[in-house]
């Protein structure tokens, strides 16, 4: 399997040396951006406060068990998603893997045991909680939806709209650039292709330099190539600090990953969540 | 409201712009409250009306009465006399005075015309009395006078005031139900509109709560909507309901009940109430509303 795509990876690689976010070079340069200079100092002090009261987690999992009604689908799950780790989630189509990220962003509630978000139990939080921890957490749904009738741009920036902040239109072009977008700032979402939206859903999902990236399938409907450019994309943000979770299939995507910086595999299987062996 | 209205319309239109627009739950709702200003007007002009009316009987024909005296021609002067007299010291009864025949005549015209032979007839002599306050006790009197003089008959025109100046009164509660009803039917219009509108707009909602909007900027975009719309339905009808009572003929001076139905003096001020009440009642049902159907997502 890894020499049938070496080609690619190879040439993922040359692109990936070549090609660096621009708008994130100019968060270093300039310190104005999406991810302004006051969100890493932020995001340090937060880090800084977590060790004091002895907090490590962004999300824990403990002891969660979750069903839609019917039968378990996942029984007794432990973990913690550290302040910047980068970790992948895997596991057969109907394993759990869309549910474990609704999980893991208070969409749904566990049945057994207990998720904390940033150390908050997410059956107390209240909606308002709820829609607070969702500025801190970018989503990429599997689905991708969006305002049918509003553009693309909107769109993109609705995170800052609904929080009543204003974004650096130059840093949305940017960012719409980045993620092959540019030109299609004022299409409507019904007239994208299924690689476009979900290009579209990242592009919000970080929009507010969220503290965590959880995306389900980002490149399920990318070419190899736009995959990279995602993975490039989501690497840069980890090693700002970001803590990230991407569900994928995409072996490939995986290895990339790894020869790139220490993400870790989590899999889902017989209903339990599990670190995968180091042969991934 | 002083406070709310103008909150409501400094919200960001960017707030507006997350939900679609939507014509024909616009439509419905500016009809609707448009409509219901304009019977709200009508029934308040009515309650209104008729409150008047109600006092205008009461007042009226409150404090006089009538003393028939029905007797042979040669009793007829005597009773009278013994009536006068026992009138005289009955408390409560400010003057009490026999009608002359000339006045009677006067009376009797307008029935049977100029030519009547009134002192060839034996007609009944009326004696006319006014109540002081506080007045007199009709059922006592009519004893003293069967005692008296047995063919007089107290007539204290309340038999037939008081059905009147109730169903005036009556006719003041039913425009004010009316006007409650009116509320109620828009409060529930309303409430059906804007529920439809967060049924056609669940996935704008899903998305909204996704990227982190919170309940209140979700319910602002519709309630906001809603108020104004409604406002503007209601402004219109308030309007144009207000100008047909304008244009209705004057009262004439008998105060017919029909032209007397409109508004007089400070009353004009009370029609312009309804548009603020009735973007209250939407900016609330909506509100309602809104938070039902988000209280149902996660
Ligand atoms: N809302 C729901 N109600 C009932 N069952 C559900 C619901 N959503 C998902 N399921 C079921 O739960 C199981 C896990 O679904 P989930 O979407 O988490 O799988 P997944 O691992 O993401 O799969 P895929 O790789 O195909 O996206 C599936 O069998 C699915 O049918
Ligand atoms: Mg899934």
């Amino acid at each position: 399997m890894l020499t049938n795509t070496s080609n690619d990876v190879a040439q993922g690689q040359e692109f990936v040396g070549h090609g660096k976010p621009l708008f994130l070079r100019r968060i270093r340069n300039t310190g104005r951006s999406v991810l302004p200079v006051r969100d890493c100092i932020r995001l340090r002090f937060a880090q800084f406060c977590r060790h004091a009261m002895g907090g490590h987690r962004v999300i824990a999992f403990e002891n969660v068990g979750f069903n839609y009604g019917g039968g378990e689908l996942l029984s007794d799950v432990s973990l913690r998603l550290a302040p910047g780790s980068f970790h992948f989630l895997t596991g057969p189509s109907g394993a759990g893997k869309s549910t474990f990220l609704k999980l893991a962003y208070a969409e749904l509630r566990p049945t057994a045991g207990r998720v904390s978000i940033f150390d908050r139990d997410a059956r107390m939080m209240t909606r308002d909680d709820v829609a607070l921890s969702r500025r801190r957490i970018g989503v990429v749904h599997q689905d991708c939806q969006f305002l049918d009738h509003l553009p693309l741009a909107t769109n993109v920036a609705l995170p800052l709209t609904v929080a009543s902040r204003t974004g650096d239109a130059q840093d949305l072009t940017a960012l719409l650039d980045w993620v092959g977008l540019g030109k299609l700032a004022d299409a409507l979402p019904p007239q994208l292709s299924g690689g476009e939206r979900q290009r579209a859903a990242l592009a919000r999902a970080i929009i507010m330099s969220p503290d965590v990236i959880l995306a389900d399938e980002p490149t399920g409907n990318l070419d190899w190539e736009m995959s990279l450019r995602l993975l490039t994309l989501l690497v840069e943000l980890n090693r700002m600090g970001k803590t990230i979770l991407i569900a994928t299939h995409d072996m490939n995507l995986i290895r990339q990953a790894k020869s790139q910086l220490a993400a870790r595999v989590l899999r889902i299987q017989n209903r339990r969540v599990q670190l995968a062996g180091a042969d991934l | 409201m002083k406070l709310v209205l103008p909150a409501l319309l400094a919200a960001d239109r960017q707030a507006d712009r997350v939900v679609p627009p939507s014509g024909f739950t616009a439509q419905l709702t500016l009809f609707t409250s448009g409509s219901m200003a304009f019977l709200a007007v009508f029934a308040l002009a009515l309650s209104l009306a008729s409150g008047r009316l109600a006092d205008r009987w009461a007042s009226a024909l409150a404090g006089t009465a009538t003393i028939r005296i029905s007797a042979p021609p040669e009793q007829l002067d005597t009773q009278v006399a013994a009536v006068l007299a026992l009138l005289s010291t009955t408390p409560g009864i400010a003057s009490a005075r026999a009608l002359d025949s000339a006045e009677q005549r006067a009376l009797l015209e307008p029935w049977f015309g100029p030519d009547l032979p009134i002192d060839a007839l034996p007609l009944p002599r009326l004696i006319e009395l006014a109540e002081a306050s506080p007045g007199y006790d009709s059922d006592g009197l009519r004893l003293r006078l069967a005692a008296e003089a047995p063919g007089a008959v107290l007539d204290d025109h309340t038999r037939w005031r008081r059905p009147m100046a109730q169903a005036a009164e009556r006719l003041r509660l039913l425009g004010a139900l009316s006007l409650f009803l009116i509320a109620g039917s828009t409060a529930a219009m309303i409430t059906l509109a804007a529920n439809s509108a967060l049924a056609a707009n669940l996935p704008v909602i899903r998305v909204l709560r996704l990227v982190g909007a919170k309940d209140a900027y979700i319910v602002r975009a519709f309630v906001r909507r809603f108020t104004l719309r409604a406002l503007t339905g209601a402004a219109i009808g308030t309007v144009l309901a207000m100008i047909g009572i304008a244009l209705l003929p004057r009262a004439d001076a008998a105060g017919a009940f029909l032209t007397g139905l409109g508004f007089e003096g400070a009353g004009w001020l009370l029609p312009l109430l309804l548009p603020p009440v009735v973007s209250i009642l939407a900016f609330a049902a909506t509100r309602a509303a809104a938070f039902r159907t988000l209280k149902g997502l996660t």
